[in-house]
């Protein structure tokens, strides 16, 4: 047994993605018909084309009715997925996988989110009937756990460890602020980032991540056929997900520094994809920065940065848009906003566009392999999902 | 003969300044915006309780948090005690708490083990006097056959009398109340009269009373007790007007409590509550009265206190003053079929440890994350077990009636990991590391469902 994985057998040929924000004149079928219908374009295909559909979406809607009763799809196959924020990555890898398998030619991975109509303040989430015992922690409180217990681990000081905090804000807003599809394209001032309100521990509002709509959307075929749409088809490398037991609410020494998940997940994706120095080797990465504690315990948990030395890679610029290995080139969940379903579709837009070199002013020089991190739920217990591309084979 | 076995008090940690209030002076005790009758009772059980068995559960008050459901049902099921103990309900006035503990002290002649639990939320309109007096508090005893009696039942008597003196219509916030004046005039004879029957009836003359406990819906309606009985004013016990207020039909038994907190063997004492009639207890304490007493007195529970909260606050908690919601989903009702099938964990706060690994899990788990076995779970009581802070937050997001929330993951002591909601805490005075103890608490009301579950509290 093991995890093989697909490298080099899957391609992407085609990308879309809607802009991100508060799209209060839009459904989520809106932004799917948007997403799908660019998708094609950017592909050359007709909808008629494309053989089967994996729709990614948190909930905005349940099964595949959601994604063919808007496009009309004729009758066609469509598989509604969630995996929590990992939702849009698990729409593409089984979307790949089905491809791998030789069961269709050519398939969609979709994914969307419409969260601003709930009229609430950050992520809800739909929970089945319990016993009224589970904890009440909103998302924020859950994140922010990492940040004493990081500062007491590798004796950072606490002040010391917000303007890191910040530092990793600023650059994904000064990132965001050149992407005309992301949520906020502003760039914040570090004093605004550092003095926002708090919303939970030592996070304040630009802490956190986005709340946004919007849909995004990949067409997949095998790689030998991949140039029959596109000449700059970007290649599957790896694909990994893992969900964890919950140890970091039962075991004792669990120390909340670290995502078990994110540590397995990465690891295995670099086997697959034959990958020894991940600092080296991946040219950058989009990875899920919920909150800014989240980023910088991710650079440690892939092996981006040695373990209690991300804080200062932080500080160096390393991650930065210019810098050594560019870490959300795109603005991230911070700035380009986090509809859930549709965020790993997202990230894998800015590969699509990296990759291709058509990024823009955010272009990134000679990316080779670029890397996706997407995680749902909270230290210690989180189901966490890592993708690597290129636009080589081999 | 029988009488009281063991006892236990519960006061909340919150205290309204009447002076801040613009009320008057001195300070009332009020319970937290996630206590209710309920939850206090499991409290002053709790404190009670040790290692006990009783086989009769009895709860007293005047605020029962459902007007149709048992109320101590849950209590029971907090207190873990077995299904096949008997339960009943006592409510309708504040005499009812002092009530139940002369039932229940007889029913040790029958040789039955009672827990009598008396506990009250006293909510009055702002600015009434109800308000101003009244207090929230929690008293326990354990009831059973004379030999193993911390305090004998000499004698008792009882009057009921029919007058429109305090009362409250069902759905009601605040009980209304007839002239004073009148009601004094009908409830002062009666006092008197129950107070002179029981001493008869138990042989004891009233200057051998060590300690007297007074109290009624009005304290004017046994003001000529002392003089009646001729009473010298050292015999009689502090009613505690200016530091807890009047807790409903808690508060004869805490007065009761804390004469026993310092009683001597031999002493004797007599404990009258009015209203709607009276009932009027003679004890003795005997030498055992040592090894009855709770781990925390009623002196206990006073000094720990924090008296610093608005008068506004106060008024959220108890639904008085509407006030903007946070924008987040109202809590949601919990589900009673998931509620029965976690019965143990939600109310008794059982979890469970790997018999072969020793892994502790909360909630309980049927698979060890650790050596992977399945169904070699044991069950385990995790409520009395010390924990300690290993890592918090302040959660300004979440729904919350004083928020923040501070959101904690606790170890406990004999290993076993949860996160848990802190209460009783100023944020400020919080650190990993500091010790914690569990206490039983009403989360929130959704959807016309009271939710009760454990959180923790640091050890004071």
């Amino acid at each position: 047994m093991a995890s093989n994985g697909i490298k080099d057998q899957v391609a992407i040929v085609g990308m879309a993605c809607t802009q991100f924000g508060e799209h209060w004149d839009r459904d989520a079928s809106d932004m799917l018909i948007e997403a799908a219908t660019d998708a094609y374009k950017s592909a050359g295909v007709e909808p008629n084309d494309v053989d089967a559909y994996w729709l990614g979406t948190f909930a905005s809607g349940v099964s595949g009715l959601v994604f063919s009763e808007a496009l009309k799809t004729p009758y066609k196959p469509v598989t509604r997925l969630e995996n929590m924020c990992a939702t849009g990555s698990e729409a593409i890898r089984n979307a790949a996988y089905a491809v791998a398998s030789g069961a269709y030619d050519l398939v969609m991975a979709v994914g969307v989110e419409k969260l601003k109509d709930g009229g609430y303040s950050g992520l809800v989430v739909p929970t089945p009937a319990g016993d009224g015992t589970e904890s009440s922690m909103t998302a924020p409180a859950m994140f922010s756990l990492l940040v004493p217990a990081y500062c007491k681990k590798y004796g950072v000081d606490e002040s010391q460890l917000k303007d890191v905090l910040s530092r990793i804000a600023w650059k994904n807003h000064v990132a965001g602020a050149k992407n005309p599809k992301a949520q906020f394209r502003k760039e914040v001032p570090m004093d605004t980032i550092c003095k926002s309100p708090r919303v939970a521990g030592m996070f304040g509002v630009f802490d956190c991540s986005g709340v946004a709509d919007g849909a995004a959307a990949a067409i997949l075929c095998r790689a030998e056929d991949a140039h029959k749409y596109t000449d700059r088809p970007i290649y599957l490398k790896a694909f990994s997900i893992a969900a964890g037991p919950n140890e970091g609410f039962i075991s004792g020494d669990y120390d909340f520094t670290t995502f078990q998940e994110v540590v397995v997940s990465a690891q295995d994706a670099y086997k697959q994809a034959g990958i020894t120095n991940p600092r080296e080797q991946i040219s950058m990465a989009e990875v899920h920065d919920c909150f800014t504690a989240t980023e910088l315990v991710l650079m440690e948990d892939m092996g981006f940065s040695e373990r209690g030395e991300g804080w200062r890679d932080v500080l160096e610029g390393r991650f930065d848009g210019d810098g050594a290995q560019p870490i959300n080139p795109d603005g991230g969940l911070k700035s380009f906003g986090h509809p859930i379903g549709a965020s790993g579709l997202r990230m894998m837009y800015e590969m699509w566009l990296q990759l291709r070199g058509e990024a823009g002013p955010r272009q990134i020089a000679n990316p080779k392999l670029g890397l996706t991190h997407n995680l749902g739920g909270q230290p210690g217990r989180c189901v966490s999902f890592v993708s690597i591309v290129g636009n080589e084979l081999g | 003969m029988s009488g009281i076995l063991r006892y236990g008090s519960y006061i909340p940690y919150f205290r309204l300044d009447r002076q801040t209030a613009g009320i008057g002076r001195g300070e009332r005790a009020i319970a937290s915006y996630d206590e209710d009758s309920v939850s206090m009772a499991v409290e002053a059980g709790r404190q009670a309780l040790g290692d006990a068995a009783v086989d009769t559960l009895m709860f007293a008050t005047t605020s029962p948090p459902y007007a149709e459901k048992l109320n101590a049902a849950a209590i029971s099921a907090a207190l873990d005690l077995p299904a096949q103990t008997r339960s009943l309900e006592l409510g309708g006035n504040s005499r009812m708490g002092l009530a139940g503990l002369l039932l229940a002290s007889e029913l040790g002649h029958a040789k039955r083990t009672t827990l009598v639990c008396a506990s009250d939320v006293v909510v009055g309109a702002p600015g009434g006097a109800r308000e101003r007096d009244g207090g929230d508090a929690a008293v326990a005893f354990v009831t059973g056959p004379d030999d193993q009696a911390i305090a004998r039942l000499l004698g008792s008597a009882s009057t009921t009398a029919e007058v429109l003196d305090v009362w409250r219509l069902p759905g009601d916030p605040f009980a209304r109340q007839w002239e004073e004046r009148f009601g004094i005039e009908i409830l002062g004879p009666v006092s008197v009269d129950t107070a002179k029957r029981a001493l008869v009836n138990a042989g004891v003359e009233p200057a051998s009373l060590a300690k007297v406990v007074l109290d009624a819906t009005n304290r004017r309606d046994v003001a000529d007790i002392p003089r009646a009985l001729g009473l010298k004013s050292e015999q009689l016990a502090d009613p505690l007007v200016d530091n807890l207020g009047r807790t409903g039909a808690a508060h004869a038994g805490l007065l009761l409590a804390q004469v026993l907190d310092t009683a001597k063997p031999g002493d004797r004492v007599l404990v009258l509550s009015t209203a709607d009639g009276c009932d009027a207890l003679v004890f003795e304490v005997t030498d055992r009265i040592a090894s009855g007493r709770p781990a925390r007195s009623v002196a206990h529970w006073l000094a720990s206190r924090r008296t610093d909260l608005p008068y506004n606050n106060y008024l959220k908690w108890r639904g008085i003053l509407p006030f903007e919601p946070p924008r987040r989903p109202d809590p949601t009702r919990p589900a009673a079929p998931v509620m029965k099938r976690h019965e143990r964990w939600k109310y008794a706060f059982h979890g469970s440890r790997c018999a072969q690994c020793n892994q502790g899990y909360l909630p309980p788990q049927r698979v060890c994350v650790k050596c992977g076995a399945v169904d070699k779970m044991k069950e385990e009581p995790f409520a009395d077990q010390p924990c300690r802070i290993t890592t918090f937050t302040l959660d300004h997001l979440a729904y919350s009636l004083q928020p923040p929330v501070i959101s904690t993951v606790v170890d406990f002591g004999c290993g076993g990991r949860m996160a848990c909601e802190l209460a009783d805490a100023d944020p400020k005075d919080v650190g990993i590391g500091d010790q914690l103890e569990m206490t039983f608490r009403r989360f929130y009301t959704g959807e016309g469902v009271h939710n009760y579950f454990w959180k923790a509290r640091p050890v004071r």
